[in-house]
């Protein structure tokens, strides 16, 4: 099987696994690529051309115009008109023309008659118009041109999202949301998951059935009657019913199931020696939760926690509907989608917006994606 | 602003220290009410049964209390609610139900969601189970399942502003900015509002979830496939089995159980696939779907509660097999315990 392919030490098969696995990946990595090259685009730029040619310089056409009483006469009694038609830096001149139907007749450096005058336009965008006899104060004439404009990137669309589009609060209040709505169910998740471990109560495994039936109802089924609820508790306290004490304990509770399944799964599965042996020793279920269990449980709590915390900050559903959208709640999910409807042609705006909430998961989620996957196996290799 | 970072620092403090205030104290006051004793007559009384009898519920109660009130309590309430009318006051007998069997838009919802249920699981698993396997044939492996996995951190929010910029259209003529476009122009074909474009958008709305499920289905099958034992693979190769074969008749049929569940997980999101639709059509263009049809039916002209609940319900109802199939075999689990 040591055949080579163009001279590596490669077989046909396994180029195809690569190229195979190459195609996948790009697809798959393409998009968003193309969403953060974007944010980093110069606004006019982002919507005349596409991303993949952020690289490369890019092509606008413009006019100029000569305007007679700009001109003078020089010593060998000739007549003059110059200037510049590039106002921005770095930019230069590609062809241009006399007529807007033709703006590529004419290299730059060429010398061609522009109403009576001889013209030439240089790369640079300097041009000179000469003439052997004084040039008219009225005299005005138009030249089409194509500038090339270099690749710029700048981070003007990041300053003006987060300054004036709310997304710097939006940022916040997301973070409102998740820290707290993360932690909650941790603590409330390990000791249950302990009792249903390692303690004996009657109902132990009718709980936890009930527990596991909990794990895939969907959350819509609950939306309705806590909607009431909260509207109900509001009203009779006269206090407001969107809080985000109320989002809070309302994602404690979606998280709950998965929590206390893992978390009982893990702990179950510590040998149960020292437990035994703890207990022998004089220590009640509280010391030994505390004391022993708790802290070797921290790898399962870790995955929860990641878990919890992408599923948090990713939300959208429940933001929507436990939160206001006042910019003292909105978060940055409900914002995108808002923008998305007000801002849809934005693109500098969106671009930049969506990169900025999907930052913080993707930092959580390369630094710890280790515990991640652990997590994703223990919940679905083993239950369902 | 800083007021809000500081109390919801503060929250987090509170939140921890009523959990710790909880668990210590009522755990300290059963050891001090239930404590073992003497009695009259000198005899040492142990009353340990009595705590451990007590204790578990003290571990459990916030969080059966939570389930409670915000999963258990609910599914009875909205199935009372869906035989009530808009504001879940007024009982309407089977008025809902007769109303979502007829209604178009829910027809439209129930056609889309069997779409989604048909495709969105199957390519997820079929590109998870192909990555799993190149990947683990060349150097790069890692780094190639690192990439595909990450769309599992974005949100559904996000992943639609980024493929919304795939699918971006401009008129004919102009230059094209989103990808998808500017391809089908290169090949030489008439630019697209791609996601206007019935009933083809509905698939263009699946990609997006297929982008991001593929990542979890790879890791998933990556395990399996590991877990497959060498041996079986190599009595094959000397049988004469080509890679085609063992990958079929060796390696699919034993993590077939793994490929089920993959399956099944993603089953229960598509089912309640709400984002990707909200934040692109809104179910507009013939891409309704059940979640975002009862989210607008909540709050449409001031709400109707009673028909939010049957189409709650009737996602609840798509769920319940996978939920009774979740318990029965957690049932077996314990009993081989």
């Amino acid at each position: 099987m040591n055949r080579r392919v163009f001279g590596l030490p490669l077989t046909w098969g396994k180029l195809l696994v690569h190229l195979g696995l190459a195609a996948i990946v790009i697809v798959w990595t393409v998009p968003t690529l193309g969403l953060f090259v974007s944010s980093l685009r110069d606004k006019d730029q982002l919507i005349t051309s596409g991303w993949w040619t952020a690289l490369t310089a890019s092509e606008q056409t413009a006019a100029g115009r000569l305007l007679g009483r700009d001109a003078e006469a020089t010593d060998d009694g000739r007549y003059v008109l110059r200037g510049d038609v590039l106002e921005a830096e770095g930019r230069s001149i590609v062809a241009f023309g006399l007529d807007q139907t033709d703006l590529r007749a004419h290299a730059p450096g060429d010398t061609v008659d522009l109403g009576g005058l001889a013209f030439t336009l240089n790369e640079d965008g300097t041009y000179v118009a000469t003439s052997d006899t004084p040039i008219p104060e009225d005299y005005r004439e138009r030249v089409f041109y194509v500038e090339a404009i270099p690749p710029t990137f700048t981070l003007a669309n990041y300053r003006e999202v987060l300054a004036s589009e709310g997304i710097d609060r939006a940022f916040i209040n997301t973070f409102t949301v998740t820290i707290p709505a993360t932690v909650i169910p941790i603590l409330i998740a390990a000791f249950a998951a302990y009792a249903f471990a390692w303690m004996k109560f009657p109902g132990r495994q009718l709980f936890f059935a009930i527990v596991v039936g909990l794990l895939v109802v969907p959350l819509q089924m609950s939306l309705i009657p806590l909607l009431r609820m909260y509207n109900d508790i509001g009203a009779a306290f006269g206090v407001p019913s969107k809080t985000y004490l109320g989002i809070w304990l309302a994602h404690t509770a979606f998280g709950l199931p998965l929590a206390v399944y893992l978390l009982r799964n893990y702990i179950g599965g510590l040998p149960r020696d020292i437990i035994e042996s703890a207990q022998l020793d004089g220590a009640s279920h509280f010391d030994v939760f505390t004391r022993l269990v708790l802290p070797l449980s921290i790898p399962a709590l870790a995955s929860f926690a990641i878990f919890q915390f992408l599923w948090v900050w990713n939300d959208l559903l429940v933001a929507l509907v436990f939160l206001g959208k006042g910019e003292d709640q909105i978060v940055l999910t409900s914002k995108l989608r808002e923008m998305l409807g007000s801002r849809g042609d934005n693109w500098e705006i969106l671009t930049s917006s969506a990169f900025v909430s999907i930052l913080v998961p993707l930092m959580v989620f390369f630094a710890l994606q280790r515990y991640f996957v652990r997590g994703l196996l223990a919940g679905s290799v083993k239950g369902g | 602003m800083i007021e809000q970072v500081l109390s919801a620092l503060l929250a987090v403090v509170a939140a921890i220290g009523a959990s710790v205030t909880y668990f210590y104290g009522s755990n300290w006051l059963l050891d001090r009410l239930v404590a073992d004793r003497r009695a009259p007559d000198g005899t040492y009384v142990s009353r340990q049964r009595a705590r451990d009898a007590v204790r578990p519920w003290l571990f459990l109660a916030p969080a059966l209390l939570v389930l409670g009130v915000y999963l258990v309590y609910p599914v009875v309430e909205t199935l009372r609610l869906s035989f009530f009318g808009s504001n879940g006051d007024t009982f309407v007998g089977a008025a809902n139900w007769t109303w979502a069997v007829q209604n178009e838009g829910v027809r439209t919802a129930v056609r889309n969601n069997v779409l989604w249920l048909l495709v969105v699981p199957s390519l997820s698993t079929v590109f998870g189970l192909l990555v799993a396997t190149l990947a683990d044939r060349v150097a790069w492996g890692n780094v190639a399942k690192s990439l595909v996995f990450m769309p599992m951190a974005i949100s559904f929010v996000g992943a639609s502003v980024i493929w919304k910029f795939v699918y971006d259209y401009r008129g004919a003529g102009s230059e094209q900015i989103g990808i998808l476009n500017a391809v089908v122009v290169a090949l030489g074909g008439e630019p697209q509002a791609w996601i206007t474009v019935e009933p083809w958008n509905n698939f263009l709305l699946m990609v997006i979830l297929v982008w991001i499920q593929t990542g979890f289905a790879m890791v998933i099958l990556s395990a399996a496939l590991r877990g497959v034992p060498e041996e079986t693979i190599e009595a094959a190769r000397i049988d004469g089995a080509s890679d085609v074969a063992v990958f079929f008749r060796i390696i699919i049929p034993q993590i077939f159980s793994t490929i089920l569940v993959v399956w099944t997980t993603i089953t229960i999101v598509v089912l309640k696939i709400f984002d990707i639709v909200a934040a692109m059509t809104n179910g507009q263009w013939g891409t309704e779907v059940l979640a975002n049809a009862m989210y607008n039916w909540m709050f449409r002209g001031g709400g109707h509660f009673g028909r939010g609940s049957v189409i709650a319900l009737m996602i609840m109802i798509a769920v319940i097999p996978i939920m009774a199939y979740n318990i029965r075999r957690f049932r077996e689990e314990e009993a081989r315990r």
